[in-house]
């Protein structure tokens, strides 16, 4: 096992910069998922640990080692592709055996390591299949026999459940998580599946532009965002736009949020602040003081979206649309046209530099 | 493909049935028409020409029995037929590789252009170019010489080699147009899967790309093994007196000899020695594939 380290790698096509000085530390056995939108660099990123593809500048070591002349089948990663990339011309058992057969191991060693490698995958029983006889995430669980089979020091995973439809896709993510604990083995994870990045990985990297935009463990990147970008895109967020005070901004109708969460800003300056909508209490009457919510804010409900366990109000308010998660907890619902108070707590409020 | 195939019949022929009407009308007036009058002519004595009698008899194949001549031309022509599938896909399938996977866009489709020149010259005419370049103080010879300090004869006209450089010259682009529509459809991602697991680009070669590449092998060495193995034209004009083949045989006794059921018998001949063939090879490289 080892660590990848990616140091200042931008690698451009044309004109387009892919990947602009992405510096990432990919700790030894860590589960690390890449989160962007498309386009944002993720496979770019991949194909340059994995050796396909050769940043223009940068470093790339892995286990301490730079890779910078070690080709892709000497770099020993393993790789589940995003349409699985099985040998269609082979068995089940063939396409896992693959990888210990062309460095010349023993018939028999191959045959106990591929069974050991089918029976981790659950597919002990269907070694003797073509790929084209198996379903999406039985071909997936194959993909991933076949990466770990060889003992990979890295393994590399671009959007493997993409094809996958939502029972399956949950299925597979205990299933690879439970595998990867098992061989702890570094695993980094694209997807753009926020969901996913956050439930099963120890640190998440949001990429946007060939850029990282921030990173670090999932909860850090949820409460502390760092820019607009992070808050919006790896859940959901209220934004306020305005200029920094001592403790939090100003709106442009003069109105103060405080903010306890963030860096500290130059007053005057163009700043935002973010809630998260399940931190906001919707209520119809006046806020009790006792609560510390010490931001509150006067709107209408405009719109609301019963999700089971929970509903989503949309508020409106000076031109603005805010959106509140609230738990059903069997109390009375606010009606459409209503007029709300709406309270958080400045701890639940990020200060972002605009 | 098999399986393919079961999805096909188990929605039944019927609906294909108009779709196939107009090719089997096809076939059955141009391919199946002549060549039972030609199986006709095979078993008769003389062609039901001018008043001539005639009557059936066996001779036509029993000559070939009879006569070792025909069963060494044979040979001969078998392998001129191998000699030229080899070097087709020696020089094709890698060809067809870089066309499939190395070069994109322009030079692309520049070098695919050159490839299939030869199916738009006549076969004529590129014959006998070949002559001009191959014969002593030709094209070839002339530019040796005026490269090479010393002096050297290369007289390549009528000789074996002729005939295969001619026949490959023709034959190739069907190789490097079957290679290319299979090598054209493995995803990239297999030859990245297959580098990732530690092989090396020779291990991909043997092991992903070449049998994936199969049936677009077979279906070129098929395209070539079998016409090469009945050619004429390229074995008489190239080949000159070395150039006696089982398929210039057969022309002398339609063009020359006017002894159309012999022709016609040893052409059946061929026809069933060529389908024993492929179907022996069959097996073996369906496992291969
Ligand atoms: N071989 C290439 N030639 C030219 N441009 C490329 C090439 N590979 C990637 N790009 C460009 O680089 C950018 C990043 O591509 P990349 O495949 O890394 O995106 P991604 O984050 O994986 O997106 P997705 O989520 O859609 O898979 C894209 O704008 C893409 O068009
Ligand atoms: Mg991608």
């Amino acid at each position: 096992m080892a660590g990848v380290q990616v140091a200042n790698v931008s690698r451009s096509f044309g004109a387009h910069k892919a990947l602009d000085d992405v510096s990432i530390d990919f700790a030894d056995g860590g589960f690390y998922a890449l989160l962007g939108p498309s386009g944002s660099g993720k496979t770019t990123l991949l194909r340059q640990i994995a050796g396909f593809d050769f940043p223009d500048s940068g470093r790339i070591a892995i286990g301490g080692e730079s890779v910078e002349r070690v080709p892709v089948e000497k770099r020993r990663i393993g790789m589940v592709f995003q349409n699985y990339a099985l040998f269609p011309n082979m068995s089940v058992a063939d396409n896992v055996a693959f990888g210990l057969s062309v460095r010349g191991e023993a018939k028999a060693t191959i045959a106990a390591e591929v069974q050991r490698a089918l029976d981790l995958v659950q597919l002990g029983k269907l070694g003797a299949r073509k790929p084209h006889q198996l379903s999406g995430g039985q071909r997936q669980r194959v993909a991933l026999a076949r990466a770990i089979v060889t003992k990979p020091r890295v393994l590399l995973l671009d959007e493997p459940l993409g094809a996958l439809d939502k029972a399956l896709r949950v299925d597979m993510q205990i299933e690879l998580k439970r595998i990867q604990r098992e061989i702890g083995i570094t695993t980094i994870f694209v997807t753009h599946d926020q969901e996913e990045a956050l439930t099963m990985s120890d640190r998440i990297g949001i990429l946007r532009d060939g850029r990282l935009v921030q990173e670090g463990p999932p909860e850090e990147i949820y409460d502390r965002p760092q820019s607009e970008f992070a808050a919006t895109f790896l859940g959901d967020a209220n934004i306020f736009r305005g200029n920094a005070t001592g403790n939090g901004i100003l709106l442009a109708d003069g109105t103060t949020i405080a903010a306890a969460v963030g860096d500290r800003l130059v007053p005057g300056a163009k700043a935002s602040c973010a809630v998260r909508p399940e931190r906001i209490q919707i209520s119809t009457g006046v806020v009790k003081p006792d609560t510390g919510n010490a931001n509150s804010l006067k709107g209408q409900v405009s719109k609301r979206i019963f999700a089971g366990n929970n509903s989503t109000y949309f508020v409106d308010r000076d031109g603005q649309t805010l959106k509140v998660i609230v738990q059903n907890t069997g109390a009375e619902r606010l009606a459409e046209g209503e007029p709300v108070v709406l309270s958080w707590s400045p701890d639940s409020t990020v200060l972002i530099a605009a | 493909m098999a399986d393919q195939l079961a999805i096909g019949s188990r929605r039944g022929l019927k609906p294909a049935l108009p779709l196939l009407l107009p090719a089997y009308l096809w076939l059955t007036v141009a391919i199946f028409l002549p060549l039972s009058a030609m199986v006709f002519f095979s078993f008769m004595t003389d062609l039901p020409l001018a008043g001539k009698d005639w009557a059936f008899t066996l001779g036509n194949y029993a000559a070939f029995f009879s006569q070792g001549l025909y069963a060494t031309l044979m040979l001969a022509s078998l392998r001129l037929g191998l000699e030229v599938t080899l070097w087709c896909i020696v020089i094709g399938y890698p060809a067809a590789y870089v066309l499939a996977k190395v070069l994109k866009g322009r030079s692309r489709e520049a070098i695919f252009l050159l490839v299939i020149l030869p199916f738009w010259s006549n076969g004529l005419v590129r014959i006998f170019s070949w002559a001009m370049v191959l014969r002593e103080g030709g094209i070839l010879d002339t530019a040796l010489n005026a490269v090479l300090p010393f002096k050297i004869n290369i007289d390549l006209m009528y000789s074996y080699p002729a005939v295969i450089i001619g026949l490959v010259h023709s034959y190739v682009p069907y190789m490097v147009l079957t290679c290319y529509l299979t090598l054209q459809a493995i995803d990239d991602s297999l030859i990245e899967a297959g580098r990732s697991l530690g092989a090396s680009r020779r291990q991909v070669l043997w092991r992903v790309i070449i049998p994936l590449s199969m049936p677009g092998l077979i279906a070129g060495a098929a395209l070539i093994f079998v016409p090469v193995v009945g050619s004429f034209m390229e074995p008489r004009i190239l080949g000159g007196r070395t150039g006696t083949f089982y398929g210039t045989v057969i022309e002398d006794q339609f063009v020359a000899v006017f002894n159309w059921p012999l022709g016609a018998a040893l052409s059946f001949i061929l026809l069933a020695v060529v389908l024993i063939i492929l179907a022996l090879a069959a097996p073996v490289l369906r496992r291969a594939g």
